[in-house]
């Protein structure tokens, strides 16, 4: 029986520890390049953009440990808030009531994608692209396709709250209320795919669907469910994005999918299936929106990071390529000295 | 043998006319199947004549197009997976169907789980669970360790685990020893008795005929999806149970191709070394000849082949080909060569499993059927595919069948005509015929020995004895990484071998 080696800890059962690492590495060159970087501000900053994009990483990261790869979530996320926006006008409505109405579209777009996915056993990223089209088309053409400024009085008035406020250099450094919330569904998502048997099925149909069959989990209902609570979580952070910027645009969050992917992809789950965890992908949501945030701060062009971000993405595959190689390397029966011997 | 009347025992399972197509293909032609408490009912029948299919079904994986599952007097017309585990169902499937991403651990305790309709996975338990069913059984396995890193021996050994924690009133085994040593299969035999005494009713599937009427007291043979005899064990022997399932007789024989002796050696090693695997190896192959390589399980035997096949690149020591040296540090080296391979975990190693048995024939060999060296020629494609196809008799609707589909013992034909089709200068088999029936792996030598008459050299791993004496001219026997006898011409017998294996 062999123990692990503290090498082999340290360095997490997704490559945690090597974005730990890698992140460490971009935060002191920045520092170095520019002071200001661990500035309170800065990194509130960096905190308070990270938000949206761990709301919805959190539901990507389900999909992607259960074998499948879904691009309609961003689409979700707008159509839940722009419409709960819309229908609730300007006026009243308190928070919770925004919540549960965005959360029920939310879930019902889901339950779309979940249906057609399980029943039809059609490839999931096909289609959450066909569904993703169609969701955006019924936005812009059934609900609106203005640009909403007057938000309920509610989320107007969540856009400014913070938890924390700290004078920094002047201004005041100030952190958004939401990381409590972002932080609890951290841990629920987590306490779900490690202690539940619906998490665990995740992970089962990720490694062998045929094999997930044969051992009697319920995968028909396992994806429905799966499905619509990535719905329910994009909503959630459809919800938390639009209060966030104090507007409502149905044009928003559509697009920038691929960050998202790569970032859970960055955080070593594995795009064939099966594997990721909660932890890895926080960090790396973090390790994008760092390396974002630095193009700005050295002043690189915007178009660029777009590129940056593209390249992270092959990056984190290659790697997971290259540890994969290696792993499946052999030990051989004898140590040396016995060879010699016999 | 058997302890008790069986007419003593009613059955715990039945299944009752049972008819599964596929498409055009009858894979289960009205089968009637029934497994007694405290009795090991041994299922055989040759490659595709419907046993996986059959255990399918009645573990609720494959629904019937008619017939019924009785267990424990309760009759479904199907069962889902859920249920047939609920019934008291464990399978040991062929392709052992464990969850690759997931600790040894996890994969022994979970289905049982699932199927008490648990919310909540308990994390803590699993450990202990896993640990009390390895301990019982006296192996060692890394329960932390991925299934996917573990060798197909010890994947084999997590699926028995995984079969024996919840208490199962039927376990169904494809084919569980295929890639076992002696010890574990005899501590998996001590524990088929245990498990009798416990009156769990077993069903074993193997190909090796001793194994089965050894520890099995009731025997059905299958032919081509319908049911050709059931009976005691105790009334058939290995001739009887070869008939019944091939429908004719088999002669399994020393029978050797003809080749000059004299002729200059095709392969030739001398001193091959692999730091930990094998040491100061030589040998020398003629063309046209057939070299056995044999040894216990984890001996080097293996590690001798792979290594010439590049896969893991010798140290020392030099190869030669016809007489010319050649560097063999990966795989690609190895196929420029000359060399072809048939690895012995084919699932994994060999096949492509959700392609056609048309582009895995061509798979090793594209480079052969280019026209100026850039086009494929697809004509010259469609022939070799079919060529193979006929010659080594793949029982599939057709060459678009994915490999997945088809039995387990053609998928190792597709294997075989994967290497042919390249024409290597010398071909390498490691456990050519596991998992394949009596008929067919008579055919499957009988190709080798048509090979080796067209001047292919070839070499044969093998821990199957009389396979080794049918077919080879001369057996190397390998021991903790050296190999420590030649067998040669007459004296190439079972207990020559056997000898060299104990000594
Ligand atoms: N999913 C499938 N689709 C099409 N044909 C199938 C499928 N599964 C099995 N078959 C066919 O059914 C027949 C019976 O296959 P089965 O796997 O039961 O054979 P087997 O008796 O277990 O053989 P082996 O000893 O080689 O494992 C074969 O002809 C096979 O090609
Ligand atoms: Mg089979």
């Amino acid at each position: 029986m062999t123990t692990r080696k503290p090498l082999a800890r340290l360095k997490g059962g997704n490559n945690e520890g090597v974005v730990v690492l890698v992140l460490l590495v971009v935060v002191v060159l920045m520092t170095v390049a520019n002071p200001e970087f661990l500035s309170f501000s800065n990194l509130f900053s960096i905190v308070r953009s990270s938000l949206v994009p761990t709301v919805l990483a959190l539901g990507v990261l389900m999909v992607i440990i259960s074998g499948g790869i879904d691009v309609s979530f961003t689409a979700i996320a707008i159509f839940a808030a722009y419409s709960t926006v819309t229908w609730v006008g300007p006026g009243g409505a308190g928070a919770v009531v925004l919540l549960v109405l965005a959360c029920v579209v939310g879930a019902a777009l889901g339950l779309v994608n979940g249906l057609v996915i399980s029943t039809l056993r059609l490839p999931t990223l096909i289609v959450t692209l066909g569904t993703s089209t169609m969701f955006k088309g019924v936005l812009i053409a059934y609900i609106g396709a203005q640009y909403i400024a007057d938000l309920p009085e509610a989320m107007a008035r969540l856009g400014n709250a913070n938890v924390l406020s700290i004078p920094s250099g002047g201004e005041v450094a100030n952190l958004h209320v939401f990381v409590i919330p972002v932080a609890a569904l951290c841990v629920l998502v987590w306490w779900v795919l490690s202690h539940t048997m619906w998490g665990r099925s995740l992970y089962a149909y990720g490694g062998d669907p045929e094999a997930a069959r044969r051992a009697g989990f319920p995968v028909v209902r396992a994806q429905i469910i799966l499905y619509t609570a990535v719905g329910v979580l994009a909503a959630v952070g459809g919800l938390m994005h639009v209060t966030l910027s104090r507007n409502a645009n149905p044009q928003d969050l559509v697009g920038s999918e691929l960050d998202i992917i790569a970032a859970v992809v960055l955080g070593g789950a594995s795009i064939f299936g099966g594997r990721g965890s909660v932890l890895g992908t926080v960090l790396g949501v973090f390790l994008i929106q760092i390396i974002q945030n630095s193009l700005i701060l050295v002043g690189i062009p915007s178009v660029w990071q777009r590129a940056a971000v593209g390249a992270i993405l092959l990056l984190g595959v290659g790697v997971q390529a290259l540890s994969a190689k290696r792993t499946s390397r052999k030990v051989f029966a004898y140590a040396d000295e016995e060879v010699v011997a016999a | 043998m058997s302890s008790e009347p069986s007419a003593a025992t009613a059955p715990v399972l039945e299944a009752r006319h049972i008819v599964k197509t596929y498409g055009g293909v009858t894979a289960l032609d009205d089968v009637t199947f029934e497994a007694r408490a405290g009795h090991v009912h041994c299922l055989a029948g040759e490659n595709g004549c419907g046993k996986s299919t059959l255990i399918k079904i009645i573990s609720g994986v494959e629904r019937p197009d008619s017939g019924s599952i009785v267990i424990d007097g309760e009759e479904y017309g199907h069962l889902t997976p859920a249920e047939a585990i609920r019934a008291g169902v464990q399978v040991i499937y062929q392709d052992f169907s464990l969850f690759p991403n997931l600790s040894v651990a996890e994969n022994i305790v979970l289905t049982a789980q699932v199927a008490d309709r648990k919310r909540l996975f308990s994390a803590g338990s699993t450990r202990p669970r896993a640990q009390a069913i390895v301990d019982e059984l006296g192996l060692d396995i890394d329960l932390d360790a991925r299934v996917e890193s573990l060798s197909v021996a010890n994947r084999q050994l997590t699926a028995i685990c995984r079969a024996l924690i919840s208490d199962a009133k039927v376990i169904f085994m494809d084919e569980p020893t295929t890639a076992l040593t002696r010890t574990e299969v005899s501590s998996l035999f001590a524990l088929v008795e245990r498990l009798r005494e416990r009156n769990v009713a077993l069903v074993f599937v193997t190909h090796k005929l001793e194994e089965a009427l050894q520890v099995s007291q009731d025997l059905t043979i299958l032919r081509s999806g319908s049911l050709v005899v059931t009976g005691p064990a105790s009334d058939f022997d290995r001739r009887s149970v070869t008939k019944h399932m091939t429908g004719r007789d088999v002669i399994e024989s020393r029978h050797l191709n003809d080749y000059d002796a004299t002729a200059a050696p095709r392969l030739s090693v001398e001193g091959l070394t692999l730091s930990g695997a094998f040491r100061d190896v030589s040998f020398e192959v003629r063309p046209g000849e057939i070299l056995g390589v044999t040894g216990l399980l984890g001996s080097g035997r293996s590690e001798i082949v792979e290594s010439l096949f590049g896969i893991y690149p010798a140290g020392s020591g030099t190869v030669r080909v016809d007489g010319r040296q050649v560097r063999l540090h990966s795989i690609t080296d190895a196929i420029d060569a000359g060399f072809g391979y048939v690895p012995s975990d084919r699932l994994t190693e060999g096949l492509c499993l959700d392609k056609s048995i048309a582009d895995n024939t061509i798979s090793a060999s594209l480079d052969r059927h280019r026209r100026w060296g850039i086009f494929t020629d697809r004509g010259k494609v469609a022939s070799t595919i079919d060529r193979f196809f006929t010659a080594l008799r793949i029982k599939a609707p057709d060459v678009s069948a994915p490999v997945r589909s088809l039995s387990g013992g053609n998928a190792q034909r597709v294997v075989l005509a994967k290497w042919l089709a390249n024409d290597p200068r010398v071909l390498m088999l490691n456990g050519p015929t596991v998992g394949v029936d009596v008929g067919s792996k008579e055919e499957i030598l009988d190709i080798l020995r048509a090979q080796a008459t067209r001047g292919m050299s070839i070499v044969v791993v093998s821990d199957d004895v009389p396979e080794l004496v049918s077919v080879c001219h001369r057996v190397l026997v390998v021991r903790r990484g050296r190999v420590t006898h030649e067998i040669a011409g007459d004296d190439v017998t079972a207990p020559a071998i056997e000898s060299g294996l104990a000594a």
